[in-house]
């Protein structure tokens, strides 16, 4: 009875999503007329220049936020490694808030945080630019690419500090009784065990800022990510073409997620 | 400069990109909206500074969106565990090793996949052309599904699921299969065994899916928007009407700090309910 339930769960996770794939297929309009096999949403959606524009836009700020939070968040996940107690307990919180406090809340908080930061900030680059044309810090990349960020590093941490902390001290203190640098030390034993749970940490962050809408619903100024633009489709009313957009970003993500968990899963090197 | 001077100015180098990061879009983030809700709306929207609790105050006047919130959110924080409870058992004790992984994954996936998405699935299912389409062609007109609590209910279990199955399967992973056993050597039914060792043990992942999952929808604006259609609200609607239709910041920073100042009470409780019941120490996230 248990087994069936199990099934039934999974049945429940997974049909919703092979719906949107199934009916992205569908040449009629709706899910009540199946009319046949079809990729004409595809052509549809693949050749609408603004969502084009919006995938764009996603793919640069997952691009550069899941980088960004890959050095931050490796770099603090050996600092904190290395730190005292109390330093690691406000890092702790810090990165915990991060991860819990509610996308909606972030978002709005580092909408007010950085529209009176550029209240203070910009009268101030005007009135010091010798030019006529001051820079003008507005929202846009930059405070998407931040928001995300703040996110994406705490998870990284997370994710690089857990594999730090099962990585065997052996082979590090060999190396460093064979009168390696701390610097070789780390670049040749610990990094390259590190490094998968870097990639997955990278992968996560990747797929986190690609999906999010909350957070750059907020702070995005006159930017539109791609969730925005699919939001603002969807309000507008279902149509089949959403069904392809989602298709593939669902598919998308799934791939990503994937690589994560075999990153992840995939069994430390044999010792020599 | 001595080794330990350096080995600390290196830690701090290490760190500082983090800290950076964490002060300028978390800290301060967070005390600018604390700051902004004792202020006053400028006559053209936005902000005037002011010190004042008026904000707070009127804070009833939302009064709709933190109940729908307050009751929704507990009621699918618990059909999640209801639901998840079983799952993660079954994984962490019934399946067999080898394919844990695989199944582990599976549930992993969906949660790392695009709520929007997600709940847009839900949209076109429950929608007047999915299912009610349906219904109708076996004679039942008129059935409707979307924009009603519980479309909103069925969004929010859908989308948490995962994230409550995960730590309850972690808590029961972890534990010594030698105590069932052991209580079973001593004459105790399953049915005992499960509820005072099983469950007991299981309770520190059990509390962390769950305020994990509560604390998230408290700040949840997408299913209630595409299930609820308007007719269902939530906090998280309330705040982005305030900040990005009626520009009213100061209200909508004192909601903000609200709602932070629940999820920390529930945090805090949840915390202290576990340790009195359990005595174990807390389940690390994910």
């Amino acid at each position: 009875m248990m087994r069936a339930f199990v099934i039934a769960v999974y049945g429940f996770l997974y049909l919703p999503i092979a719906l949107v794939v199934l009916f992205s297929f569908n040449a009629g309009r709706h899910a009540s007329d199946f009319t046949g096999f079809s990729v004409q949403w595809y052509g549809r959606a693949l050749s609408n220049t603004f969502l084009m524009e919006a995938l764009t836009n996603s793919l640069i700020v997952a691009t550069t936020s899941a980088a960004l939070a890959s050095l931050c968040g490796t770099a603090a996940a050996i600092g904190l490694g290395r730190a005292g107690p109390r330093t690691r307990a406000v890092f702790d919180a810090l990165f915990g808030a991060a991860i819990v406090v509610p996308g909606v809340v972030i978002g709005i908080a580092t909408l007010v945080a950085l529209v009176q930061l550029f209240g203070i900030v910009n009268p101030a680059i005007a009135a010091l630019w010798p030019g006529d044309a001051p820079p003008r810090l507005s929202l846009g990349y930059g405070s998407i690419i931040a928001a995300h960020g703040l996110f994406s590093t705490a998870l990284v941490t997370m994710i690089v500090r857990a594999r730090l902390g099962a990585l065997g001290r052996d082979m590090v203190e060999a190396s460093s009784d064979l009168y390696a640098s701390p610097f070789t030390t780390f670049r040749s034993i610990v990094l390259p065990q590190i490094l998968p749970a870097i990639l997955a940490g990278f992968l996560l962050a990747f797929t986190f800022s690609f999906d999010d809408f909350i957070v750059a619903f907020f702070v995005a100024g006159s930017q539109t990510t791609l969730p925005m633009y699919v939001f603002a489709s969807i309000r507008r009313g279902v149509t089949p073409e959403i069904n392809a957009i989602g298709a593939l970003v669902l598919v998308a993500s799934i791939l990503l997620v994937i690589a994560a968990q075999l990153l992840l899963r995939r069994r430390r090197p044999a010792s020599a | 400069m001595s080794s330990a001077a350096r080995k600390r100015l290196v830690t701090a180098l290490l760190l500082a990109p983090a800290a950076v990061w964490l002060l300028l879009f978390l800290v301060l983030p967070f005390v600018a909206i604390v700051v902004f809700s004792l202020g006053e709306r400028a006559p053209a929207g936005g902000y005037q500074p002011a010190l004042t609790l008026a904000q707070y105050a009127n804070l009833p006047a939302r009064a709709a969106a933190f109940w729908n919130t307050l009751v929704l959110a507990p009621a699918g924080a618990l059909a999640c565990l209801l639901i998840a409870y079983p799952v993660a058992y079954y994984l962490a004790i019934k399946v067999l090793p080898q394919r844990r992984l695989l199944l582990v994954a599976l549930i992993v996936i969906p949660f790392w996949t695009s709520l929007l998405i997600r709940t847009y699935a839900w949209m076109y299912i429950l929608g007047g052309r999915g299912i009610p389409a349906f219904l109708e062609l076996v004679g039942l007109p008129d059935v409707r599904l979307i924009n009603t609590p519980g479309a909103v209910l069925l969004g929010i279990v859908y989308g948490y699921l995962p994230l409550m199955i995960l730590p309850i399967y972690i808590s029961l992973e972890r534990l010594d299969r030698r105590l069932l056993e052991a209580s079973a050597d001593l004459g105790a039914t399953p049915f005992s065994t499960f509820f005072s060792v099983t469950l007991r043990l299981s309770l520190p992942g059990m509390m962390t899916g769950f305020s994990l999952v509560l604390i998230l929808l408290l700040g949840e604006y997408l299913i209630p928007t595409l299930l609820g259609g308007g007719k269902v609200f939530f906090i998280g609607n309330a705040l982005v009407d305030l900040f990005l239709q009626s520009r009213n910041w100061p209200f909508g920073s004192a909601i903000a700090v609200a709602l932070v100042g629940i999820a920390v009470v529930l945090l805090l409780a949840a915390n202290r309910i576990t340790a009195r019941l359990s005595g174990a120490r807390q389940v690390d996230l994910l």
